[in-house]
């Protein structure tokens, strides 16, 4: 195992990260806010409670998996992107370094930096309302098992784009969406059985389920079967990427 | 000795269905400098670019200093440095970073002495903590040796080392790389540069079409196929060449006033005293004299002409 490469992979992805600090602290602490403002306030005062909860601790499980996904995506397939198209990813792949040793280093900076962002937002929630962390050690572990999850989906997504306008397509256009039709701001039983049943097949309902039970101990869906579904989600990626360097996919010619 | 770099019956045909190898054949010799030639597209890069990993080959093995590198990649690959053509760098990192981080995918512990060391030898240490992106094309490409030399590599591919830089950051590169052959390190050059191969190599490999036409000791290569030309000034014009010289290949220049004697070819014997003595028997007096010789230019120019 080469220690020092993904040692050496891990400190200059979070040394990026900590050169737009910045950016990356106030972007989830404002968009939270907006959204307690939009959906804590707005809704929030026609919806006062959701399985016993208050609407605006129910959103909080919710608002934090949409920041996880999103930036555990973007982090890892910028990562990964960015060698590719300015070149240095010869570097890479030239070095005494394996597909394995590669893609924890890469994942592992993008998720680290996920669940600070997901921390730092659960702050920041923590201001507007209260609220109960029933399962804490449950909640840790969906929320660093979605990190590196969706970092790895990131990284294969970071392998097949190949121009900027692919990096975006899949998170803006599918990831976003599932987030928000997942049960984010509501609860799926809230919906008509038609409806509920279609989603169902969003895999987002069972992340935000799982998560959400860590809190409150409520769910859409059984906590097993969310975990379940997270760890099949992880073993998808997995498998992409271990097919991405078996095959050269993209990477080499 | 065993070679560092042993090639055998390498070849590469790309998805598209382009050949960019075929049957290649090459041993590299522990310390020297080795100069690839060839023109745009002959395979130079793409043979580069497999032993380093970045390109599969399809047909053919690869050992560097005795590791497959398939097989035992992580051992070879730590034994090989490689500076590529393009100006490859991440314009918003600082030097330290890049460099260091090198180093760590080479899988070697940090040594802030040695990188210290590296960026001194290559007059980069007062810009250590500058953004990449603020350095010149020629700081830039001292950068990417500094990556390449930053794991202690045995063994340095430079690919067009001084393709775009100045004449003084070319000496400068000239100079290093004598100083990391005088080290130990082994260095495969590629090169459009053919003074700079003249000047550096050891021995010589021409690729053309994929193809290793010729590998040659550089001595023995300009001694094979340099020509030289011996010019007689003289000190009258001549109609033409009299009978009792025709036994040497000697031409008459367009205005009569000079002998042109071509010799050396295959490391044919001049005879030129012979010729000499012949011309004061033959009554020709000979105002003055100058030899020129042909480049590895012209040597390169001449092989890759013959090839169909």
């Amino acid at each position: 195992m080469n220690f020092h490469a993904i040692r050496a992979i891990y400190i200059y992805e979070m040394a990026r990260t900590r050169r737009t600090l910045l950016q990356s602290i106030v972007s989830p602490v404002l968009s939270t806010s907006l959204y307690f403002v939009v959906f804590g306030s707005a809704i929030g005062s026609r919806i006062s409670h959701v399985g016993g909860v208050s609407y605006g601790a129910f959103i909080v499980p919710g608002l934090i998996m949409l920041g996880l996904l999103t930036q555990s995506i973007s982090n890892a397939s910028f990562g990964i992107f960015f060698p590719r198209f300015v070149g240095t990813i010869y570097e890479i792949l030239s070095a005494p370094v394996s597909a394995v040793e590669i893609v924890t280093a890469y994942v592992g900076a993008a998720a680290t930096k996920s669940v600070i962002l997901g921390l730092i937002t659960l702050a920041t929630a923590a201001i507007f309302v209260r609220m109960p962390i029933i399962h804490p050690l449950w909640m840790l572990a969906f929320l660093v098992l979605t990190s590196i999850t969706f970092s790895m989906f990131g990284f294969v997504i970071g392998i097949w784009a190949n121009n900027f306008e692919k990096l975006q397509l899949i998170p803006l256009l599918v990831v976003t969406p599932l987030t928000f039709l997942g049960g984010s701001f509501y609860s799926i039983d809230m919906l008509p059985p038609l409806w509920r049943d279609i989603t169902l097949f969003n895999p987002v309902v069972y992340l935000i389920s799982g998560f959400r039970w860590s809190f409150y101990g409520i769910s859409d869906v059984g906590v097993a079967i969310s975990l379940g579904m997270t760890l099949v989600f992880l073993a998808a990626c997995l498998a992409l990427v271990i097919w991405i360097f078996r095959t050269g996919y993209r990477l080499k010619t | 000795m065993s070679p560092i770099i042993s090639i055998s019956h390498l070849a590469k045909t790309y998805a598209g269905g382009k050949t960019a190898l075929r049957d290649i054949s090459l041993d590299i010799r522990r310390g020297e400098i080795f100069a690839l030639l060839g023109p745009n597209g002959a395979g130079k890069t793409t043979l580069i670019s497999i032993v380093c990993g970045i390109v599969t080959p399809s047909a053919g093995t690869i050992f560097a200093d005795g590791h497959d590198i398939v097989r035992d990649y992580r051992a070879a690959r730590e034994r090989i440095g490689l500076v590529p053509q393009e100006l490859t760098v991440e314009a918003f990192e600082t030097v330290w970073a890049t460099v260091n981080l090198s180093r760590g995918l080479f899988g070697k512990p940090p040594n802030p002495a040695l990188i210290e060391k590296v960026l001194r030898d290559l007059s980069l240490w007062d810009r250590k903590a500058s953004q990449i992106r603020t350095l010149s094309g020629g700081m830039k490409r001292r950068v990417m040796i500094a990556k390449a030399l930053s794991h202690e590599p045995r063994i340095l591919f430079l690919d067009e080392p001084t393709a775009g830089v100045d004449v003084e950051l070319r000496r400068d590169m000239w100079q290093l790389v004598r100083h990391l052959r005088a080290s130990g390190t082994t260095i495969i050059l590629t090169t459009h540069y053919l003074e700079e191969a003249e000047e550096m190599a050891d021995r010589i490999g021409v690729i053309d079409k994929g193809e290793l036409i010729l590998v040659e000791d550089k001595p023995a290569l300009m001694r094979k196929l340099g020509k030289k030309r011996l010019t007689l000034a003289l000190a009258a014009p001549l109609a033409q060449i009299p009978a009792a010289l025709a036994a040497y290949p000697l031409t008459l220049s367009p205005n009569k006033e000079e002998l042109i004697y071509a010799y050396g070819e295959n490391g044919a014997r001049p005879g030129i005293g012979a010729l000499l003595a012949d011309l004061v028997k033959a009554g020709i007096v000979v105002k003055d004299l100058r030899t020129d010789e042909s480049s590895l230019e012209d040597i390169f120019v001449g092989l890759i002409r013959r090839t169909p």
